[in-house]
């Protein structure tokens, strides 16, 4: 049953490193562990309370207050309509309609393919572009139901895949140097840096990154420029006062 | 000089071509500021922005330098950077995060300097992957330029910063509860007394939890002066604002203002702001600070945009974020779905918010659905009273954070500025507005 695999593994113990008291790497960790698996499984979160010292149930009490968790599967893509105040105003609950009836879930609903987990969400704070969806938490803004049906087009075909990461995925780009305040001036890892220690010796590298490079190489580096989100989020720029818009 | 002349403090980078990148940052002056404050001593810049008078810009307007002049005398002293916006409406820190991260990382560590916070931590809202991808690769690069970890630029300071996200929950956003959050629990705001953050913080520490925007603002003060700062704006209200307008306007967007040196009806009205209402309608109402502000009406459009003036009018600036309306957006819609969502985000702890919310809801629902009577607007009120006792504003409290007492506003604005559209729920038996435009749960019924 899914435990944190070798690298997560690793990434965790890297993550517990940057805190002054463990629990702290908590909902990072968590993260971890549903982007392995797409949801948080009770294995996984025992591992999680082994690695930290805490109750299984202390894990799980603290996971289930938040909404990005899940404890059973969940489709592909998670796709959260806003429904909120400003997307409201912008038909959002028109929008929500058409979503249901494309894909024949209601919010909570996974479609039967496994593609599709439908959300009804809170304020996603892109509301220059209302109304807005997010899928796998990656924006796509000023949505009408045209758009709508594209965008699943897109989806379905893998035409995203390389700016919607599956479900669970929150970060692409991980830290590369461990706590650096504390090391010596020659660079090396001095006896306070807890990151070097807790991922055993050799791992410390001449400029005390550590295991944290190691942890960067495994993930490729995302192009951060080239987001359909990046396009959507022009109008929560001022650049319209430079005449741009 | 007209309104749009003012600088552009925090928010001048943001839509320039890859703006989040070390290279553009520094090819625009960027850490010039960090370097300048190292200079200085931490009493200097404390100094510096006490003149500023910077007001907190998370929305409770305290000012920061009187803020960080509250630490408790004792080691050690974290920083937090506030970055889980969630307010309904607001996404100005959602901007500055994606666009311009280095900003915020160089705000932060002239802050962690001047209160001599031992480590930082930024909390982003777990629903911006896009701004935590952005912020730490941003950090990686400031790490590798020298500007963050061991003896920043050669000096003898030297701190971590660490970026940590969130896992959706609005009420993180509230100070004590994010500090519960960073500390790996459930989000459940502490009780103040005697948990000020500046006193007992994380880990039982003192810590500074300041806002987004607050801090990527410190670059510009330390560059310039505290009082060239203090000259724009009036009274408390300094500097500029990063103001988030959304809703029945044809231009939303983010739009950095000085303060209190436009109304309302330059914010939506300017051609290169709001641009007009959407359609060319007429205004009903707008929401002048974050959903859990009271609603303003078209005759308070000349209102200046300050914290002072708003607070006079008996609403607050609060998040920055204005939300217009016009004359078909339907005002118990409004109300319900503003108190859907805080109930949906009570963490539970206190009584009258738990369960005034779900009260509340349901009888706007009913009503919206034209199920109400005449009698539950007195009793909307009644239970508005119950979680914010003479539903005054600024509110009173029965609960432990403001977020119970955050519901009351839209309900009873609602209900005191448009009493005959409420009363037309009831009598007429539906709703009056189109029924396509209705929410969908309730459309069924």
């Amino acid at each position: 049953m899914p435990r944190l695999n070798p690298g997560n593994l690793h990434r965790a113990r890297d993550l517990i490193a940057l805190y002054p008291e463990p629990r702290s790497a908590l909902i990072p960790i968590l993260h971890v562990l549903q982007e392995q698996d797409g949801y948080l499984s009770e294995d996984g979160m025992a591992h999680i309370a082994d690695l930290l010292g805490l109750a299984a149930a202390e894990v799980r009490g603290t996971a289930s207050f938040y909404d990005m968790f899940h404890f059973e599967p969940v489709g592909k893509y998670l796709l959260a309509v806003c429904t909120n105040i400003a997307c409201m105003l912008q038909g959002a609950y028109r929008l929500l309609e058409h979503a249901e009836e494309r894909l024949g879930v209601s919010p909570g609903g996974t479609t039967a393919d496994g593609l599709f987990t439908l959300e009804d969400a809170e304020c996603l704070a892109l509301c220059g572009d209302a109304p807005c969806v997010t899928v796998n938490w990656r924006f796509f803004g000023d949505v009408d139901l045209q758009g709508f049906d594209d965008l699943l087009d897109e989806l379905k075909a893998g035409r995203l895949d390389g700016e919607v990461p599956s479900h669970g995925t929150l970060s692409r780009v991980d830290r590369t140097v461990g706590l650096a305040a504390s090391q010596g001036a020659n660079g090396s890892a001095a006896a306070g840096s807890a990151a070097a220690m807790s991922t055993g010796a050799g791992q410390g590298g001449p400029s005390g990154v550590g295991s944290h490079a190691e942890a960067a190489r495994s993930h490729p580096h995302p192009d951060l420029d080239t987001h359909r989100s990046t396009a959507a989020t022009a109008s929560m720029y001022a650049a319209h006062l430079d005449g741009r818009r | 000089m007209t309104i749009t002349d003012a600088p552009r403090i925090v928010s001048r980078r943001l839509g320039k071509p890859a703006s989040w990148t070390l290279a553009s940052y520094l090819a625009d002056g960027g850490y010039q500021g960090l370097r300048a404050a190292l200079a200085m001593t931490p009493e200097q810049i404390h100094d510096q922005v006490n003149t500023a008078n910077i007001l907190g810009r998370g929305g409770a307007g305290f000012e920061a330098g009187r803020k960080w002049g509250m630490l408790r005398q004792a080691q050690p002293v974290y920083l937090t950077i506030n970055g889980d916006e969630s307010e309904p409406a607001t996404f100005k820190d959602h901007a500055l995060i994606e666009g311009d991260p280095h900003q915020l990382i160089e705000g932060s560590l002239i802050c962690a300097y001047a209160i001599g916070a031992s480590q930082v931590f930024v909390y982003v809202r777990g629903e911006f992957p896009l701004a935590i991808e952005r912020l730490q690769s941003a950090l990686n690069e400031a790490y590798h330029h020298g500007a963050v970890g061991h003896a920043i630029f050669g000096s003898g300071f030297s701190v971590d910063i660490v970026v940590h996200p969130g896992a959706g929950a609005y009420i993180c956003g509230e100070e004590t509860a994010l500090l519960e959050s960073l500390e790996g629990k459930r989000g459940y705001p502490r009780i103040k007394p005697p948990f000020f953050p500046a006193a007992l913080g994380l880990y039982g520490a003192p810590t500074i939890v300041n806002n987004v925007e607050t801090v990527s603002n410190l670059p510009w003060v330390v560059l310039n002066s505290g009082a060239d700062f203090a000259a724009l704006g009036d009274g408390r209200s300094k500097g500029t604002k990063l103001l988030a307008l959304a809703g029945h306007v044809k231009r939303p967007g983010n739009y950095e203002l000085e303060w209190a040196k436009a109304t309302f009806r330059d914010l939506i009205f300017d051609p290169r702001l709001g641009g007009g209402i959407r359609d060319d309608n007429e205004l009903k109402a707008l929401i002048p600070g974050g959903v859990s502000s009271p609603w303003l009406g078209p005759e308070q459009l000349d209102i200046s945009l300050s914290n002072e003036s708003i607070a006079a009018a008996g609403s607050m600036a609060g998040s920055g974020s204005v939300i217009v309306m016009d004359q078909t957006a339907c005002v118990v819609r409004a109300a319900w779905r503003i108190v859907r969502f805080f109930h949906r985000e009570s963490c539970g702890q206190c009584t009258p918010c738990r369960e005034g919310g779900g009260w509340l809801e349901k009888i706007l629902e009913r009503i919206e659905r034209g199920q109400g009577r005449e009698s539950d607007l007195d009793l909307l009120m009644d239970v508005c009273d119950n979680i914010s006792p003479g539903v005054t504003w600024p509110p009173a409290q029965t609960t432990i954070c403001v977020l119970g007492p955050s519901m009351p506003p839209s309900v009873a604005a609602g209900i005191q500025m448009f009493r005959d559209e409420y009363l037309t729920h009831v009598r007429e038996g539906r709703c009056p507005f189109p029924p396509d435009r209705l929410p969908l749960r309730l459309a069924r019924v």
